[in-house]
């Protein structure tokens, strides 16, 4: 039930030889007591070595890690699940990858930019030195480019959600289809801007790629008035779109309005989360996803009990708090804890339902 | 679930004091023998926010410090394992078989005891590394994890010592309460519970399958016959690996090794159920009706938890071997913190103790032991009193302060200035 690194890529005769070890080592696995010789021969959980750490601006990095096991490949604009022990505690995030899926040696980065409150991305960005671990999630994400390439497109970006879109624009052009992409980027300053110089260079070499830089601390956010100025044939494009929730929501709200809703891609970060401001929470939406059930919570009420009401068959135990009988894997959203009212919860982390509610919409792996 | 089918053993009487009323309607009796009696609900509802604060204080705590101690310990008995299976191939020669049978042994003992059940109780959940998580555990004993988890974190530890609830009182085959009728099939107590000291993990295994809900055929048939099959695939797993594997690695003298590895799985179970027993089944402990904790707020629980286990005294490789189920009572109060900070908050615990008026049952192991086999064996017979409880916990007198050894100069003189 806990969040799990994904399975490295072994050979099937390694594989074999280890399955056979395991009555030797019974109920641990061989691979238990190679991990006391070196950690990284360990095949339980796929990890990578951080090579180096970039900076691409004051605030954001670029991590350039080298996977122990091979890499199972991924397409440009899908994101990695990638995790860290700060503390004793390991963490998870999703970062969008940045790096060329055909990497000569193998390397695979993400980009991070530094969120003041976070917990994973000071991290990253400052005490994530050559040397240091990290474990490698599953590559996941269904923004990507559309086979075959589309001939005529319109990437919109705003602050770090640059960064799947960086990824697409740099396959367009190792596969020679920068004919003709429109590039609206949304960016506080011109030194703010994540891989600035490289897009910058990029438009001077190929005439097929135009890029607008949008300067929110003097010209405003970009919005969806600008289209019309810009890109006066916006409706004809396909358009990948990557950035805040706010922008996202209007500018869907926008194509829908044109009938056609199905030319805009888009990638969001941020889940939708309850405000949070009253003691006991503003409950909210729970959906199971092994029991395939939906609930609803009112304030302070459990997801176990929301869940068996709505007459989902869920674990359970003491009901309050001790035995963990009762976990299930966060997809989505945050929950609150109902005793001491915090507020928490990260994708994949393993809750409580007999004492967490959730808070705005929540989805469980039970 | 099986277990929710409502009071198994409910026909026991209540033995104390007729018509006593459920606990929180009659709190406050300053006469009362049991020490949840006297507490009046104020302050029942003091202790519990006095014990969920020591819980809390620690769960903000923890870090760094503790994750490295698991991986440390976890660490320290894969090596010690695989040396000792590595010495066993030559324990043809006596002190090799000794030196290998010892490695093994202590190493079984950590392997169930400070890291398989706390890792069981979820104590190290909180890294979320699923290497060391309650979820993916699973341990070198007879019964399975899930249906462990179940029965023990569970069943056991939410409804601890409550007489027809809690099944580890007595494990349904013994008579270690008074409270619990008398059974002519209890003069057989004696010699059972030497068969369960040595075949202890077997006994678990068994204990998980609920035979009360069997016996009385309220067991689902899907459900048992998933858990025979689970704890089947661990026994032939388990036998495989220490009685044909391992020998055969010692070629001909593969008869040595297996003797070692047999004289390891006793070794472990008479060490696992000596402290077992001992956490619960001492005199000082108190069991409880089900009528006493009808109602029962999360103080009482505490309460409940705290005057029902019992401690073991002994040094840090003591409580270690034990996986400080010796701090049994820190154990009871707080299953899932993890273990290696119940002597920190042990302190904590005994101040409540001492300023509600409250016992923190504690003594040194022998002492623990031949009380609970003093009452295994009067308890086969008919009859039985309570035995006698302790008091309120009084701390001992401070030591008195180490003084300047040098004139003059105040405060202790560092050794070496």
């Amino acid at each position: 039930m806990v969040e799990k690194a994904a399975a490295p890529r072994i050979p099937a005769v390694r594989r074999a030889l280890l399955r056979a070890a395991r009555a030797l080592t019974t109920p641990l696995l061989p691979d238990d007591y190679i991990a006391l010789l070196d950690p990284r021969w360990s095949t339980r959980e796929a990890t990578g070595t951080v090579v180096r750490a970039r900076r691409e601006t004051d605030e954001a990095v670029t991590l350039v890690v080298r996977p122990t096991h091979g890499w199972p490949g991924h397409r440009p604009g899908q994101y990695l699940r990638i995790g860290a022990e700060i503390d004793g505690i390991r963490h998870w995030r999703a970062y969008s990858i940045t790096s060329d899926p055909e990497h000569p040696e193998g390397l695979v980065a993400v980009t991070v930019k530094e969120v003041e409150e976070g917990k994973m991305s000071p991290f990253f960005t400052r005490d994530c030195p050559p040397g240091t671990i990290v474990f490698l999630g599953a590559v996941e994400g269904e923004f990507a480019l559309p086979q075959p390439l589309p001939p005529k497109a319109l990437m919109i970006s705003a602050g770090s959600g640059i960064t799947p879109i960086f990824s697409m624009l740099r396959e367009l052009e190792r596969r020679d289809a920068l004919q003709d992409v429109v590039h609206l980027h949304g960016t506080r300053t011109a030194e703010g801007f994540i891989f600035g110089g490289m897009l910058r260079d990029l438009a001077e070499r190929h005439e097929g790629y135009r890029l607008h830089e949008q300067l929110s601390a003097q010209d405003g956010r970009l919005k969806t008035t600008h289209l019309d100025d810009l890109v006066p044939d916006w409706r004809e494009r396909e358009t990948f779109m990557s950035g805040p929730r706010e922008m996202i929501d209007a500018f869907v709200e926008h194509w829908e309005g044109e009938g056609i809703a199905d030319r805009l891609h888009t990638e969001r970060f941020q889940p939708i989360i309850g405000d949070g401001s009253a003691e006991v929470g503003s409950g909210g939406t729970v959906r199971f996803r092994v029991t395939d059930k939906e609930a609803t919570c009112e304030s302070g009420v459990s997801i176990l009990v929301g869940g068996e009401e709505a007459g989902a068959t869920l674990p359970y135990g003491c009901r309050m708090g001790i035995c963990h009988t009762c976990v299930g894997r966060l997809r989505v959203g945050r929950v609150r804890d109902l005793r001491s009212g915090e507020v928490h919860g990260e994708e994949g982390e393993t809750i409580r339902t007999c004492v967490n509610a959730p808070e705005g919409h929540v989805e469980i792996e039970l | 679930m099986s277990t929710e089918s409502g009071p198994s053993t409910s026909s026991i009487p209540d033995t104390q004091d007729d018509a006593r009323p459920g606990v929180s309607r009659r709190g406050g009796d300053p006469t009362a023998s049991n020490p949840l009696h006297r507490l009046t609900p104020e302050q029942i509802e003091e202790i519990g926010e006095a014990f969920q604060k020591i819980h809390d204080e620690v769960r903000a705590d923890l870090g760094d410090r503790d994750a490295t101690y698991i991986r440390s310990i976890i660490e320290f008995h894969r090596r010690l394992t695989a040396l000792s299976r590595i010495v066993l191939m030559a324990s043809r020669y006596p002190p090799a078989w000794l030196l290998g049978t010892t490695g093994l042994s202590v190493a079984k003992i950590l392997e169930n005891m400070e890291i398989g059940h706390n890792v069981l109780h979820g104590q190290w959940d909180w890294m979320n590394d699923p290497q060391i998580h309650s979820s993916t555990w699973d341990w070198d004993t007879a019964s399975t994890a899930a249906s462990w988890k179940h029965s023990h974190n569970y069943i056991h530890h939410t409804f601890t010592n409550i007489v027809g609830k809690d099944k580890d009182v007595g494990y349904e085959f013994m008579r270690i309460d008074p409270k619990q009728p008398w059974e002519p099939f209890f003069l057989l107590q004696p010699l059972l519970n030497v068969l369960v000291m040595v075949a202890f993990e077997w006994g678990v295994a068994i204990h998980d399958l609920d035979l009360e809900a069997i016996r009385k055929g309220k067991k689902d048939k899907r459900q048992l016959r998933d858990e025979l099959k689970g704890i089947a695939g661990k026994a032939v797993r388990q036998i495989a690996k220490d009685y044909v594997l391992f020998p055969a690695l010692s070629g001909k003298h593969w008869k040595k090794t297996l003797k070692a590895n047999f004289t390891a799985n006793i070794v472990r179970n008479v060490w696992a159920n000596a402290i077992i027993f001992c956490g619960h089944f001492p005199d000082q402990a108190y069991t409880f009706t089900e009528e006493e904790v009808a109602d029962e707020t999360r103080g009482g629980w505490y309460v409940r938890q705290l005057i029902g286990a019992a401690n073991i005294e002994g040094s840090d490789t003591f409580h270690l071997m034990s996986g400080n189920l010796s701090y049994q009572v820190e154990h009871h109060l707080f299953p899932d913190m993890p273990s290696s900070r119940y002597k920190e908050i042990a302190p904590k615990v005994k101040a409540v103790c001492e300023q509600y008026g409250l016992p923190y049952n504690t003594g040194p192991f022998l002492q623990q032991w031949l009380m609970v086999q003093r009452s295994i064996l009067r308890l086969a017979f008919p009859g039985g009193q309570e035995r006698p409880k302790p008091g309120a916990y009084v701390a001992p007198p401070e030591p008195p302060r180490e003084r300047p050894t040098v004139p003059g100069v105040a405060g202790p003189v560092p050794a070496f200035p």
